[in-house]
């Protein structure tokens, strides 16, 4: 019966993919931290599949194919905004400034 | 303690200081490595709750593949140097942790609260789905029937992925 | 001849309002198609008369004892204020539309003469016949809210036509002033119907009237507060202290307007509105204490001012307002059958003194307009022995003169000497009226005087018109005699609408307005004197009257009067009455200037410029563009900042999932 600390698991890595994201300023350090945050999911979709039927194994499959998309899309903004900037610290990257 | 568990725990124990290795190191490609580490647990994990077709696109798709291109990325940008560090100031750093550790504490208290009764009524169904059709089978064969309009849309997705990718991406077209 | 239903009385008022309508699409489309609109406009009149004269006999041959309420349609259908749209026929307003149709057609037909030659021709028809349909809305109204729409209407009318030459701002700031003053005295018909209704629960003429001695207790400070109300909208109407400036200044307008509007019907609105609502008045005697009081001294107030004025119009101005006084003590003494009387009779023999100065300005008007000479064609002083070149119109003056001075046998006679033997009698009651009548007397005195004044400047004497101009004074067309005629006869013989007993009279109005002031006289009785007394009443009058006249023979030179442009300022006494007791400028300095003080200073460069521009429209620029600076620094522009918010949000909501 894996379910309560597989559970337990996912929050905690969870919560290491917020604070990622809430700490680092690197872009691509934060990207990666959103992928953490995608398998903590994950990992809750397959501990509760184990109990209730494969749906939640077919849901982790669908996370992945939006999580490379996500990728592929991702970097390559990233590799734009690169070329433009010559930096990915989000500290220097401010259009949205009102 | 059951051999299970224990090996549960190990892993459980990898994923979780590799993760937090991942978010600390100030080198990009050190924290890429780590996060392929968590990944590759993660994926002993996803044996351990039955899911062994999900584990092994785990280890194809993310440790292979996603994880290659973020390498590549680094590589191709040339950040990928121990430069100093990009962690947020004092005052950030406070309001992360804080932010963090309250989240903590409220999916820990969701994952102690009651569960919903549903949780409880087919104990090990993957189990037995796994021992009656094989394990990629039990995975497959929903996903062609019941699931196979997300799934075509999913397609649609990957290559407008494709193509978006290398609109970014390409200096000029 | 087939008795028409008398439900089909609203034709009365519909004739004018359709005359209304065609003349003012006339006056718009073609203002040159004087023919028509002559047609138009004395025709609807004609026919209203006509109507209005079938109306009465009818309802004289049904002998009703209650009025006859005509219900068209739902007005106001709201909750608890139920007004429909309602006219009432009874005696009242039946002497009432005989008088405003009937003076109304003959002053149009002089109109038609005295306008022939203005550009406006077609408007001032127009406006005539509106003005006649809201003056007949306002006496066959069945209900406050209905009559105050007749009440506000003719005062429109009467701000239109007042400016009628809009061209020159001496005659709009007249119309306007009496507008504003007018607009003073429906504040008080206002909260008097708000005063009514909140503890009648009605507005109708008829269930006011029949709860009113139940619902208020005699002499209660209530009905004393809506008597006043009513009291207030009667001086503004009906031009009494304090609200009488207006009336003189109301001259500006062509001379039949004043005729019709401010002398023989609008003005009486007020006095109409006292007999209406005499229920009301009878159970408060401090309400009909201070209209007896006020119209007693506003008659003998009018009455020195006219002492003085030159200009021929404004004399008999002042001469309506002295004799509005006399009707207001006559519906305030509980003489309302007096009241509406002469009322009757100052229509008469007012409207034939006002289109008499018409006729005369006329002939003056022309005989500058021929020499191009810009003299004041209204100034007695440049007047005199007019009575050579006007055959008529100077013998039907006199007529007039002598009605309003009260000389046996003409109207006025009859009606004033009934007015002041009601209040000598109430003296005995209530002693009060000792000075009222005293009042009264004195005013008659001076009424005598200088409408013997004015007789002998304007009519008799040498002409100081000038010697080029003398030749091309001529007496008016007929269609303007002709009115001037008829109302002669009527000033003649009608005083025997209602000849007292003691002179051997059936009191013919009085029986017929019984039913109406029935209700009245009963909460409060009527004092009546003994013949003796009556008789030395009657007898002293006259002699006042016959001592006015003769005064003015013997005190007056019209052979020494000078041209206006040369004559000296007046002096002493004189001074006074000709700056009208300087009524104006203190009104000017209490009220106008401090009011406009208030309005630059305050309402405008404070309220309106601080408060209104400053700080509520500005203000909610100024407020708004700094919730948008606040909401703004939120857009900082780092995606850190937005990941904590959007964790601190995330986190929210996870709270609020868990509680």
């Amino acid at each position: 019966m894996l379910l309560a600390p597989a559970l337990g698991v996912s929050a905690v890595l969870f919560t290491l993919g917020v604070a990622g994201v809430l700490l680092r300023r690197n872009a691509i350090v934060i990207f990666m931290c959103v992928e953490l945050m995608l398998n903590a999911v994950n990992l809750t979709f397959v501990a509760l599949a184990q109990q209730l039927g494969v749906g939640g194994q077919i849901f982790v499959f669908f996370v992945m194919a939006v999580a490379a998309a996500e990728a592929a899309v991702g970097l390559a903004i990233l590799l734009a905004i690169y070329r433009h900037r010559q930096t990915l610290n989000l500290q220097n990257i401010n259009l949205l400034k009102g | 303690m059951t051999p299970t568990l224990i090996v549960f725990w190990a892993f459980a124990v990898l994923a979780i200081g590799s993760a937090l290795l991942c978010i600390t190191r100030r080198n990009p490609v050190a924290s890429a490595l780590w996060l392929v580490v968590t990944l590759f647990a993660l994926a002993a994990l996803f044996v351990l709750l039955d899911a062994q077709f999900i584990a092994v696109l785990q280890v194809l798709v993310y440790a292979g593949a996603i994880m290659v291109l973020f390498l590549f990325v680094i590589m191709l940008l040339n950040v990928g140097r121990a430069t100093r560090s990009d962690m947020k100031g004092p005052l950030g750093l406070g309001v992360g942790v804080l932010l963090a550790g309250l989240m903590m504490v409220q999916l820990l208290a969701l994952r102690f609260g009651a569960p919903p009764p549903q949780l409880t009524l087919a104990p090990n169904a993957m189990a037995r789905a796994a021992a009656e059709q094989g394990m990629v089978a039990a995975v497959a064969r929903p996903l062609f029937t019941t699931y196979l309009v997300p799934f075509e849309i999913t397609s649609i997705l990957l290559l407008a992925g494709l193509v978006g990718a290398v609109v970014l991406a390409k200096r000029r077209l | 001849m087939p008795a028409l239903p008398l439900s089909m009385v609203w034709v009365v008022p519909a004739l004018p309002l359709f005359g209304f309508v065609l003349n003012g699409t006339l006056a718009l489309t073609r203002p040159g198609a004087k023919r028509a609109v002559s047609i138009v406009g004395v025709g609807t009149l004609m026919l209203a008369f006509a109507a209005a004269a079938l109306a009465v006999i009818e309802f004289g041959a049904q002998h009703a004892a209650a009025p006859l309420v005509f219900h068209y349609w739902d007005w106001l259908p709201s909750a608890a204020l139920q007004v429909p749209f309602a006219l009432q026929l009874d005696q009242l307003s039946a002497v009432m539309i005989l008088i405003v149709t009937g003076v109304g057609a003959l002053i149009h037909v002089f109109s038609v003469g005295y306008m022939h030659d203005d550009p406006g021709y077609a408007r001032y028809f127009a406006y005539l016949n509106l003005f006649v349909f809201f003056m007949l809305t306002l006496v066959l109204g069945a209900s406050f809210p209905v009559m105050f729409v007749g009440w506000e209407g003719v005062g429109l009318c009467s701000y239109l036509l007042i400016g009628f030459w809009f061209n020159e701002k001496i005659n709009t700031d007249a119309g306007k002033k009496a507008f504003i003053v007018n607009r003073i005295g429906d504040f008080g018909f206002l909260v008097a119907m708000f005063l009514i209704f909140w503890r009648v629960g009605s507005l109708d003429f008829a269930t006011v009237f029949a709860k009113a001695p139940a619902v208020f207790p005699p002499a209660g400070a209530l009905i004393t507060a809506i008597t006043l109300f009513l009291f207030l909208g009667c001086t503004g109407k009906s031009a009494q202290i304090p609200l009488y400036t207006w009336l003189p200044d109301a001259m500006q307008g062509p001379t039949p307007v004043s005729a019709l509007i401010h002398a023989a019907t609008m003005v009486t609105a007020g006095v109409y509105l006292v007999a209406r609502c005499g229920v009301l008045f009878a159970l408060s005697p401090i309400g009909s204490a201070t209209v007896a009081g006020v119209g007693a001294l506003t008659a003998l107030f009018a009455a020195t001012i006219a002492l003085k004025q030159w200009d021929i119009k404004r004399v008999l101005a002042y001469s309506t307002v002295s004799q509005l006084g006399y009707m207001f003590v006559g519906v305030g003494t509980g003489a309302y059958a007096a009241g509406i009387f002469h009322l009757a009779t100052h229509a008469f023999f007012k409207a034939l003194l006002f289109l008499g100065s018409g006729s005369v300005i006329h002939a003056m008007h022309r005989a500058y307009h021929a020499t191009h000479s810009h003299e004041d064609a209204q100034d007695m002083r440049n007047m005199g022995g007019l009575a050579r070149s006007m055959p008529w119109t100077a013998p039907l003056m006199w007529i007039a003169t002598l009605a309003i001075a009260g000389i046996p046998p003409f109207a006025g006679f009859f009606s004033k000497d009934e007015i002041l033997g009601a209040a000598f009698a109430e003296a005995a009651v209530r002693p009060a009226w000792y000075a009222f009548w005293a009042m009264g007397i004195a005013a008659a005195l001076l009424t005598a005087f200088y409408m013997t004044r004015l007789m002998l400047y304007t009519f008799h004497g040498p002409n100081r018109t000038g010697e080029r101009e003398r030749e091309h004074l001529h007496e008016a067309p007929w269609i303007m005699t002709g009115p001037l005629v008829a109302l002669g006869v009527l000033t003649v013989i009608g005083g025997a609408l209602n000849v007292p007993p003691l002179l051997g009279g059936g009191a013919y109005l009085e029986h017929w307005l019984e039913p109406v002031t029935a209700a009245a006289g009963q909460l409060s009785p009527l004092v009546e004197a003994p013949p003796a007394t009556e008789w030395a009443l009657v007898v002293g009058a006259v002699l006042v009257a016959g001592l006015g006249i003769a005064g003015a023979f013997r005190i007056l030179r019209p052979e020494s009067l000078l041209h206006a442009r040369l004559a000296p300022p007046e002096s002493g006494l004189g001074r006074i009455l000709w700056k009208k007791w300087y009524a104006d400028e203190l009104y000017d300095a209490v009220i106008v200037r401090p009011v406009m003080w208030v309005s630059r200073e305050i309402l405008w460069k404070v309220v309106d410029v601080r408060i209104v521009d400053g700080l509520l429209v500005n203000g909610t620029a100024v407020f708004t563009r700094a919730l948008g600076w606040i909401g703004s620094q939120l857009q900082t522009g780092e995606v850190g900042a937005y990941v904590v918010l959007f964790v601190t949000g995330v986190l929210a909501v996870l709270f609020s999932a868990l509680r």
